[in-house]
């Protein structure tokens, strides 16, 4: 190969986290050679690979969404796990009709939906203030959320998990009538491609770029940053909603304690595995969905190679540690150096970002 | 400016905390009537009053002891029962004990959140000689008189009885040959540890093949997620065991999501604990094929203990609740373990119907 194309490669933003992706998948090759085979069995698709994608779907929408706040404001939400239990809740209670098992439909989907979503962008609505309007730290005032989110979840459904035992309302988490493919995955990149089409073909991208790297100079320039910084938050909240119940159809019910539990973080480390500075600022949203796929990827080897429950936390601590040392700025620059010296002559231009 | 921001900041934050503290102890309109009630009396009059700290209301099963509390502890039976919901947070229940001791409760029956860390708040119990009965789970204590009495669930039991019948039902069947999937409770909790460890003795017994062992955490959703896994390693499952009913469910959605057939006459047998009535309704079509009970009623254990304590008896210092075997249909009638013949029951309408939770 070319030795320039290959620097070129390697020095493209989404290289890193494509490698630790491949690198994870790959090491599965060794270990359980039928990972990648996909089969069709009981008119559906089959195979470690679909199981990736499919159970990464939640997490590839809170991402998108973790993304957004990041960028603009240089803080995370760490609502958006009990924002999906809130969500969760409001859809199964209106499906119910405050029944706790129900074989009917009391409303229609789509008004449940909707409401659920909009039950999440509203508790969204609620962290943009506090962070926009009164700039309050974004860990902080998330926290409110964070800590109550379960509380109102359970107060929505009286304590108890509601289920409902109807086929159309499992569309969401299962299959669309006779198609091969989980609805999961079919919703997890109409969200990225959406979100994607918003923020090319419109300015907002570069508005909350320019925010989130310096928000008084935004504002000298003419951009409401408070607006913006708000907006994101909105975003997030209706995504937490969405990926709340895709999470809530899988199982047909709406577990207030389960649902989403310690995904935020798993959101979190998805935006800083795609090679996101988690400060603020540029970001790719490519990288994060990839960081997304890289952490259930990562969950599903486990399971395939048979750890044992109680060693799993570590072994996923330890990719983890090698994955974020890979991407850190200090480590390319070493590596960087490491290149320069070799091919002494040519100057090294790389570094962080 | 800026001061009045923060300042204003600050005061939102408080009020949303305060509506969440609230928002706790507020769902139960018991608890908030009886704490102003219960202030004055208590100690002196016929009425026994009994503080009650439970973890919270996350499962079907937690919901049925809550009840079982409430209703042993009736106004009518002659008691006055203080709820505290604790949201499944030890230093939730801390406070709530020492409210208690606060408001001189005659007794305090404590369903612990963590295993550990609470020497100094019954210590502090002890010295205003309250008695202290724990509920469900076992609680990590250097000094044994620190509480009166425990009552609760043998797990180890519950998963020997689910062994011996699984032995006893392949034997009745003609099975050769046991493959089995564990779908392990969350880890380190003492259902967890009893049922996985009965599990993991009748394996090495009986020469079982255990195929793969990883945990759902108790939950549906990781119940379904890790039993698609196992699935897709292993073609040869017949048996899976599952350490309670929200694990099952899910293992049962992802059995069938792979177009095989649960059930005496499918391709595999699903084991399950707790016995909510979902739970049994699905043993009931098969589905579940045996589902061992874990009795969430203490009530009426704890009320036995409160009576001899008021007769200045002493009760034992573990008392374990009765708990059931629920198969479908009638292929083992009863297990012995340990000489001890313990009954299987058919499921049934009215074994359904009977039930609280």
């Amino acid at each position: 190969m070319n030795k320039d194309t290959f620097k070129n490669i390697t020095s493209k933003r989404l290289f890193m986290p494509i490698m630790c992706l491949v690198i994870v998948l790959l090491a599965n090759v060794i270990k359980t050679p039928d990972f990648f085979k996909i089969t069709l069995e009981n008119g559906v698709l089959s195979g470690y690979i679909i199981i990736v994608i499919n159970r990464a779907s939640e997490l590839v929408i809170l991402a998108i969404g973790m993304t957004l706040v990041t960028a603009a404001s240089g803080g995370q939400d760490i609502s958006v796990g009990a924002v999906m239990a809130v969500a969760a809740a409001v859809c199964c209670q209106i499906l119910s009709g405050g029944e706790v098992s129900v074989d009917s439909l009391a409303s229609p989907l789509i008004i449940a939906i909707i409401a659920a979503i909009l039950a999440a962008a509203l508790c969204g609505a609620f962290n943009g203030f506090l962070v926009a309007r009164l700039g309050i730290q974004p860990m902080v005032a998330t926290l409110i959320l964070f800590t109550a989110g379960r509380g109102i979840a359970q107060l929505i459904t009286k304590g108890q998990i509601t289920y409902i035992r109807v086929d159309s309302y499992k569309t969401f988490g299962g299959y669309i009538g006779k198609c091969p493919i989980p609805t999961p995955i079919f919703l997890a990149i109409i969200v990225i491609i959406i979100v994607q089409l918003v923020l090319k073909k419109t300015a907002l991208g570069l508005y909350i770029e320019s925010v989130g790297i310096n928000g008084t100079a935004s504002r000298l320039v003419g951009l409401n940053s408070t607006l913006i910084k708000f907006l994101t938050y909105v975003i997030c909240g209706a995504m937490a909603g969405i990926a709340g119940v895709i999470a809530s159809s899988r199982i047909y019910s709406a577990d207030a304690n389960n649902i989403g539990l310690n995904l935020e973080m798993d959101a979190i480390l998805a935006v800083a595995l795609g090679g996101n500075a988690l400060g603020g600022g540029r970001f790719s949203l490519m990288g994060s969905v990839i960081g997304a796929y890289t952490i259930q990827a990562l969950t599903t080897t486990l399971y395939a190679m048979n750890v044992k429950a109680d060693q799993l936390p570590v072994y996923k601590a330890v990719v983890v540690i090698i994955i974020v040392i890979l991407q850190s700025p200090v480590f390319k620059k070493m590596l960087a150096n490491q290149k320069a010296k070799k091919t002494s002559g040519t100057t090294a231009t790389e570094g962080g970002k | 400016m800026k001061k009045k921001f923060l300042a204003k900041a600050l005061s939102v934050m408080m009020a949303a905390a305060l509506l969440t503290g609230c928002g706790g102890g507020g769902g139960d309109k018991q608890s908030s009537d009886s704490n102003v009630s219960s202030n004055g009396g208590g100690s002196g009059s016929d009425i026994i009053t009994v503080g009650f700290s439970q973890v919270g209301a996350e499962s079907d099963w937690r919901t049925a002891n809550s009840e079982s509390m409430k209703s042993t502890f009736s106004e009518s039976n002659g008691y006055k029962l203080i709820f505290d919901d604790a949201q499944q947070k030890q230093e939730n229940q801390i406070t709530a004990i020492r409210n208690f001791i606060q408001q001189e409760v005659d007794y305090i029956v404590l369903a612990p959140a963590t295993e550990s860390g609470w020497d100094s708040v019954l210590q502090e119990a002890k010295d205003a000689d309250i008695p202290v009965i724990i509920v469900d789970r076992m609680i990590n204590i250097s000094d044994d008189s620190l509480y009166t009495a425990w009552v609760g669930s043998n797990f180890k039991l519950e998963g020997q009885k689910a062994c011996e019948w699984l032995k006893a039902y392949a034997e009745a069947k003609g099975i050769k040959e046991l493959n089995i999937a564990n779908i392990q409770g969350t880890i380190g909790s003492s259902a967890q540890i009893g049922r996985t460890e009965a599990l993991n003795e009748a394996v090495e017994a009986n020469g079982w093949n255990l195929l793969a062992q990883q945990t759902g955490e108790f939950t549906q959703a990781k119940g379904q997620e890790v039993m698609e896994s196992m699935l897709k390693q292993h073609d040869n499952i017949n048996v899976v065991y599952c350490e309670n009913d929200n694990e099952a469910f899910g293992a049962i959605d992802a059995i069938e999501a792979a177009g095989k057939k649960v059930g005496p006459d499918g391709d595999i047998l699903v084991m399950s604990f707790d016995t909510t009535k979902a739970g049994i309704t699905d043993t009931q079509s098969g589905k579940i094929i045996l589902n061992t009970e874990c009795n969430p009623l203490h009530g009426p254990r704890v009320e036995e203990i409160i009576k001899k304590l008021e007769n200045n008896e002493t009760p034992a210092k573990q008392a374990y609740v009765d708990e059931g075997i629920f198969a479908y249909g009638t292929d083992v009638t009863n297990v012995n373990i340990d000489g001890t013949d313990y009954p299987v029951t058919e499921v049934t309408d009215d074994v359904i119907s009977g039930r609280a939770y």
